[in-house]
C-alpha cells in the first residue's frame, strides 16, 4: 500500500515540477497584495477542519471592522493566491464567501487591508482527505 | 355469589397478568426491532459543510445544471413541456426507476428514449451535459418522496442478477460491493468514510468530478477503483445492479440532486 | 441561450438593509495542472475577474486564481438606498466574458 502511494505521488511530482509553492512565495504574494508585511490580527475564516474533497471547499472570510479588501492565500497549493476581494462603499459587511481548491492539508491564510493602509492576517489549519478510489 | 377471591387465586391471577405483560412486551420489542431501519443516506454521513451545500439551493453546485435543465425542458418545437407540461407535473416519476419497458431502463435512459422516439433527435452521449441537466431537473421534482422501484417478473430477475453482481468479488483487488458497503460501511478507506452506498440522491454533483454525474458513472468509478473492467454504459450488468440498488434503498426519501465528496 | 450564470438575490429587499448576493458562473476553471484522457496537459483556462456594480458604481470585485473551484461561486453582502440596476461581469482567459444584470426593486 505504501509503495503504491509513493509511486503515485512520485509520478505526480514528476508530471508537476512546479507542484509546490513555498511559504516564501506565499509571503511574497501577500506582500504584493497588501503593500507591506501584515501583522498578526483577528479575522474570521470559516472553513471545515476536515475536508472530504479538496476540489470544492466552502470558505467564508470576515473582518470585524470596515476594510477595503480581503484576500486568501495558501502555502502548499501549486500557487499561493486564491482570491483577492475589493470592496466598494455599498458593501454592507466586510466579508465574502467562495469555494476554493486545496491540494493538500495546510494552513489557509486570510489577509485584510484597511483604508488607512493597515493590514493584518490570520491562518487556520485544514486537513484534506482525498477520494479513496479515483476514476481511470 | 362468591365475590371474595382467595389469596392463592389473586396470586395466580397476578402471575398470569405478569406473564401476559411480558409476552406482549417482547412481541412489541421484536416487532419494533424488525422495523428499525439502520439505513443511512450518504448525505447524513457527510460533513456539515457539504450537507449545507446540498441543502441550500442558492449554494448548490448543481444550480447551473438545474437552470440548464429548465431551459432544455422548454426548448424546441417538440419540447418536453409540450407533452409533460410544467416540470412539476412529473413529480413522483423519478421514484419509479429502474423500470421495465421493452427492456430495463433507468431515468437517464428514459429521457434518451423520449428524445429519440418522441422528439426525433439523436441520442446524447453518456453523461452529456444537457442529459444530466434534464435528469437533475426531473429527479428534483421527486424531492422528499420515498424511492419506490417498480416490481414485476423481469425486474425481479434483474434485481436478483444485480444482487449476485453486488456480492461477487471482482477486479484485481478482488473485492465485492458488499464487502465495503455492507460489511464495512462507517469505517474508513484511506481518509474517506465508507458510505452505505444508497442511491437516494442521484444524479449527484461529485466534488471529485467537479460536475454532475449519474449512478452509472459512479458505479463505473467503483469498478475502476477495484481494478475491474468497467461494464459498458447501459449494459445489462449496470442496469441489473441499478435495479438491485434501487430496491436496497427502497422507501428512503430522495433528495436529488445530491452533493458528494 | 444556455444558462451560463445563476444569481440569487432575496425576494424582498428593504432600502438601506444589508442583503446577500450570490453569483455562480459556469466555467471549468482549468488549472493547467490536469491531464486529459490522452495524457496531454489541459491548458490553463481561468475566470480572472468578477465585478459587481450598482448603477455603474463599484460594489464588489474579486480577482480569481486557479485555486478557486470550478463554476466559481461568490457571495457578498451589500445595501442599496434606492432601486437601480445591478450589473455583474466575469472576465477570463481566451477572451471569456459574461455579463448579467438584475433590476433591484426595493420594498
Amino acid at each position: 500500500m505504501r509503495r503504491r502511494e509513493f509511486a503515485l505521488s512520485a509520478a505526480a511530482f514528476a508530471v508537476l515540477p512546479e507542484a509546490r509553492a513555498t511559504e516564501e512565495a506565499m509571503r511574497a504574494a501577500i506582500r504584493a497584495w497588501a503593500g507591506r508585511q501584515p501583522e498578526a490580527g483577528a479575522l474570521k475564516i470559516e472553513i471545515a477542519e476536515l475536508v472530504e474533497n479538496g476540489n470544492a471547499v466552502p470558505v467564508r472570510v470576515a473582518a470585524s471592522q470596515p476594510v477595503v479588501g480581503l484576500a486568501l492565500f495558501t502555502p502548499l497549493n501549486p500557487e499561493p493566491e486564491v482570491l483577492h476581494a475589493s470592496f466598494g462603499a455599498a458593501l454592507a459587511r466586510p466579508e465574502f464567501s467562495t469555494r476554493m481548491r486545496l491540494a493538500r492539508s495546510q494552513r489557509v491564510y486570510a489577509v485584510a487591508k484597511a483604508a488607512d493602509g493597515r493590514c493584518w492576517q490570520t491562518g487556520v489549519d485544514v486537513i484534506v482527505t482525498l477520494a479513496a478510489c479515483v476514476e481511470a | 355469589m362468591k365475590t371474595l377471591n382467595t389469596a392463592t387465586e389473586t396470586q395466580r391471577h397476578r402471575r398470569i397478568q405478569t406473564l401476559l405483560l411480558c409476552v406482549s412486551v417482547s412481541l412489541w420489542l421484536c416487532f419494533g426491532l424488525a422495523l428499525a431501519d439502520e439505513r443511512r443516506s450518504g448525505r447524513d454521513t457527510m460533513s456539515p459543510a457539504l450537507r449545507t451545500l446540498q441543502a441550500d439551493d442558492a449554494q448548490h453546485p448543481a444550480q447551473l445544471a438545474l437552470a440548464l435543465g429548465k431551459e432544455q425542458w422548454s426548448a424546441g418545437a417538440k419540447s418536453c413541456a409540450s407533452c409533460h407540461g410544467e416540470p412539476e407535473k412529473v413529480r413522483g416519476a423519478a421514484t419509479r426507476y429502474p423500470a421495465w419497458d421493452q427492456g430495463l431502463v433507468d431515468l437517464p435512459g428514459r429521457i434518451q428514449r423520449c428524445r429519440v422516439r418522441h422528439q426525433q433527435l439523436p441520442a446524447w452521449a453518456p453523461e452529456a451535459e444537457p442529459l444530466l441537466a434534464l435528469t437533475a431537473l426531473v429527479a428534483r421534482q421527486s424531492r422528499g418522496l420515498p424511492l419506490q422501484p417498480p416490481q414485476g417478473p423481469e425486474l425481479d430477475a434483474a434485481a436478483q442478477r444485480g444482487q449476485q453482481l453486488y456480492t461477487n468479488r471482482i477486479g484485481a483487488l478482488n473485492l465485492s460491493c458488499d464487502q465495503c458497503h455492507d460489511e464495512r460501511a462507517g469505517l474508513r478507506l484511506g481518509g474517506s468514510l465508507i458510505p452505505q452506498a444508497h442511491v437516494d440522491d442521484y444524479p449527484v454533483y461529485r466534488l471529485e468530478w467537479q460536475s454532475l454525474g449519474s449512478l452509472q458513472r459512479r458505479l463505473r468509478g467503483c469498478l475502476s477503483g477495484v481494478r475491474a473492467t468497467a461494464w459498458g454504459w447501459d449494459s445489462a450488468e449496470l442496469l441489473a445492479l441499478e435495479t438491485y440498488l434501487a430496491r436496497r434503498s427502497a422507501g428512503m426519501p430522495m433528495q436529488p440532486p445530491g452533493v458528494r465528496p | 441561450m444556455a444558462t451560463r450564470a445563476v444569481i440569487t438575490l432575496p425576494e424582498a429587499i428593504k432600502a438601506g438593509e444589508a442583503f446577500e448576493v450570490r453569483a455562480t458562473v459556469a466555467h471549468a476553471m482549468e488549472t493547467g495542472y490536469r491531464s486529459g484522457d490522452d495524457g496531454a496537459r489541459l491548458a490553463r483556462d481561468l475566470v480572472r475577474r468578477f465585478e459587481c456594480r450598482l448603477d455603474g458604481e463599484f460594489v464588489f470585485a474579486a480577482d480569481l486564481y486557479a485555486a478557486i473551484s470550478a463554476n466559481p461561486y461568490l457571495a457578498f453582502w451589500m445595501r442599496a438606498d434606492k432601486a437601480g440596476e445591478l450589473s455583474f461581469v466575469w472576465r477570463g482567459d481566451n477572451g471569456f466574458e459574461h455579463r448579467e444584470t438584475r433590476l433591484l426593486v426595493l420594498t
